[in-house]
């Protein structure tokens, strides 16, 4: 019988008994869901109280533009919002820098300054609906942006709900919307989870991303325990600047990736379940069960997807969505079929919500807690999934820590390197994907997918709304918000309070992205094969 | 390949603001292995960039790996900066996320070999070898 290996490198028997159970450690982590360790689901009843929130990745060309998707979405029943923002905006550009020139409400919407939020959720209910803002080497910015926009429409701040990417480190090793050098970059996010803790402290300010690692070409067991190393590089400057664990650790999340192997999946996410409230508890001493809590987004991952017979990537994300439910995730999102190609159209979009809503509504995914749990298989895999990915953190560890092989670019060449032999793979036919290496088309057939247009002129209406805002705006607050900002970043202070005021005065990204950029200065890629 | 024989060196570069270099590090490996010099820039190179090191580094191929759309706009301004260069006898090739529809005008532009989505790394590498005279 040939011999199976996981991506994570756990071999795969044929059966499972309750020896394998026995071997591997047992049912000792197993526990009641709602209780530690809470391999079962962070609460008691999960999605029979409340079912898990859907949340598509949405955002393109002006914020007229993208609010229209977002009501489209939320009238076809989804339940969170996930923003996308440009290229520039991503990485503290305002549209009207030549370096913008070509990219503008390209791949998300653009934002320039808090007037562009307030049209962007113009007429949406930010308490019904808890928005995700995906923005990483700008994201104190944004935060303070939208926290400014909540208070404005009249929304008490720290009720407010929401959540921002905000991961850098992530965005080191691989998506690239970095801005600032590592160690000031470690800083602003600390700023976000310091500030957010007096003054939001329902908002979550971090949401860290195993997502992207997996896609740069990381093991789902690496994906988990990367993930867990920077959470607690985030996790260890808050506690330097005197927070407790207790005040922070509960607004923490997670973004995690679904493709590949079903039980594998699903056991990524019990293993890491148990496995981030040990360290919570154990490690860091928390106290409070939310601390302890694997918050998440599982969502089904473009890396899964293929260009080839794009149709059947609807079946692999209704898959996902399946390993999603069977998972425990807080939240679903799905890349669309044609995400290979395109931003999403109205129609992909909704096939995906549809997918998700299915699960719930009619294959009774919404009814009993955790499912699997007893299964001889998954519970074995998840024992040893926990055990890959305690050994993963540790090794880490023993080369100096995450943030050391962030900044010297090990890490980046290790899951760049994984990621080249896996192409290998998949062109010589020894890793099996449809339509790609088996089961071809012989003749390819015209793909069924409608791209979605690019409005080079929506470009031109963004500079020109920048233009207005700023000659009718306050420039002598926003010179004095700016000039806060610089001073601020300068001597070490939390960088937070100016920048809401300067958001508040409407300076743009751009202009309190130069200022960070002044004190901080910019990273510089390290290049390693 | 003799060894009086020059190796094949390419220029790999990630235009734009795009920072999905997955497919570029990818594409880079291969080429490695292929047995090609590669300089590969990291991301987030203007045109003017580009055009430098193509001339200052005298390789035989500019590449360019392109993921989020802006491949046209980038292309045109690209193109008046190599020919003003003298790069026009070099081979330009761009890869990534480029919707067949605009194939034809990336050819026009001067990007004789276009390698979409869901390409093979051989059949890069080995386009470049046959091309490359």
């Amino acid at each position: 019988m040939k011999k199976v290996i996981n991506e994570s490198g756990i071999e795969v028997k044929p059966l499972y008994t309750a020896a394998d159970v026995e071997a591997s450690g047992g049912m000792e982590m197993v526990g009641e869901p709602g209780q530690y360790p809470f391999t079962r689901g962070i609460h008691r009843d999960m999605y029979r109280k409340q079912p898990w929130t859907m949340r598509q990745y949405a955002g393109f060309g002006n914020p007229a533009d993208t609010n229209q998707r977002f009501k489209y979405l939320i009238a076809n029943g989804q339940t969170g919002l996930n923003v996308a923002f440009d290229l520039p905006t991503q990485i503290g550009l305002d549209s009207d820098d030549p370096l913008a020139e070509g990219e503008i409400g390209r791949v998300g919407m653009s934002i320039d300054t808090l007037r562009d939020f307030e049209i962007a959720f113009d007429g949406i209910d930010l308490k019904k609906i808890t928005v995700s803002l995906t923005i990483n080497g700008a994201a104190a910015i944004l935060i303070a942006m939208y926290l400014a926009m909540a208070e404005k429409r009249g929304y008490d701040v720290k009720e407010l709900r929401g959540t921002a990417q905000n991961d850098i480190l992530k965005e080191f090793i691989g998506r690239g919307t970095w801005i600032f050098p590592v160690e000031p970059s470690i800083r602003l996010v600390g700023d976000t989870i310091e500030y957010c803790a007096t003054h939001a402290p329902k908002y979550t300010p971090v949401s860290v991303c195993g997502y992207h690692i997996r896609e740069s070409g990381a093991t789902p067991a690496q994906e988990m325990a990367y993930a867990f190393s920077i959470a607690k590089a985030y996790a260890d400057d808050a506690i330097k600047r005197g927070l407790s664990v207790d005040e922070f650790a509960g607004r923490l999340s997670y973004n995690f990736n679904i493709f590949g192997n079903i039980f594998e999946q699903v056991c990524k996410f019990r293993a890491g379940r148990s496995l981030w409230a040990k360290i919570m508890k154990e490690e860091y001493g928390a106290e409070k069960p939310g601390s302890m809590w694997l918050r998440m987004i599982a969502a089904g991952g473009g890396g899964g997807l293929t260009f080839e017979q794009p149709e059947v990537n609807i079946v692999r994300g209704a898959y996902y969505a399946l390993i999603s439910a069977l998972s425990g995730t807080q939240t679903m999102a799905l890349c669309s079929y044609d995400e290979a190609y395109t931003i999403p159209t109205e129609y992909s979009a909704r096939i995906s919500l549809r997918t998700m809503q299915l699960l719930v509504e009619e294959m009774g995914l919404a009814e009993t807690v955790d499912p699997l749990a007893g299964s001889f298989y998954v519970e074995t895999m998840t024992n040893e999934m926990r055990k890959k990915m305690e050994e993963i953190m540790a090794e880490t560890d023993a080369q100096g820590g995450i943030v050391k092989m962030v900044s010297e670019g090990t890490i980046q060449a290790k899951v760049s390197s994984q990621a080249y032999l896996m192409q290998r793979k998949i062109e010589s036919g020894e890793f099996p994907k449809v339509g790609v290496n088996c089961y071809r088309n012989e003749q390819e057939e015209d793909h069924p997918v409608e791209f979605h247009p690019y409005n080079e002129a929506d470009a031109q209406v963004q500079i020109d709304n920048l233009k207005r805002t700023r000659a009718e705006r306050d420039n002598t607050r926003v010179d004095a918000a700016l000039s806060r900002l610089r001073q601020d970043a300068a001597a070490g202070r939390n960088v937070m309070p100016a920048l809401v005021e300067a958001v508040k005065a409407y300076a743009s990204v751009g202009e309190m992205t130069k200022e960070l950029v002044n004190v901080f200065g910019r990273y510089q890629e390290p290049i390693r094969f | 390949m003799t060894d009086s024989q020059r190796r094949i060196k390419v220029l790999l570069g990630k235009p734009g603001l795009d920072g999905h270099d997955q497919g570029a590090k990818v594409v880079a490996r291969a080429m490695m292995d292929a047995g090609f010099e590669v300089i590969y820039t990291g991301l987030r190179q203007t045109p003017e960039q580009i055009a430098r090191i193509a001339l200052e580094e005298d390789v035989d191929v500019i590449s360019l790996s392109s993921m989020a759309g802006s491949h046209l706009p980038f292309c045109r301004k690209l193109k008046p900066l190599l020919e003003a260069d003298g790069l026009t006898d070099k081979l330009w090739v761009i890869g990534g996320n480029l919707p067949a529809q605009d194939h034809a005008a990336l050819r026009e532009l001067g990007f004789k070999g276009i390698f979409p989505s869901g390409s093979k790394l051989d059949a890069i590498c080995d386009y470049i070898r046959k091309e490359v005279k």
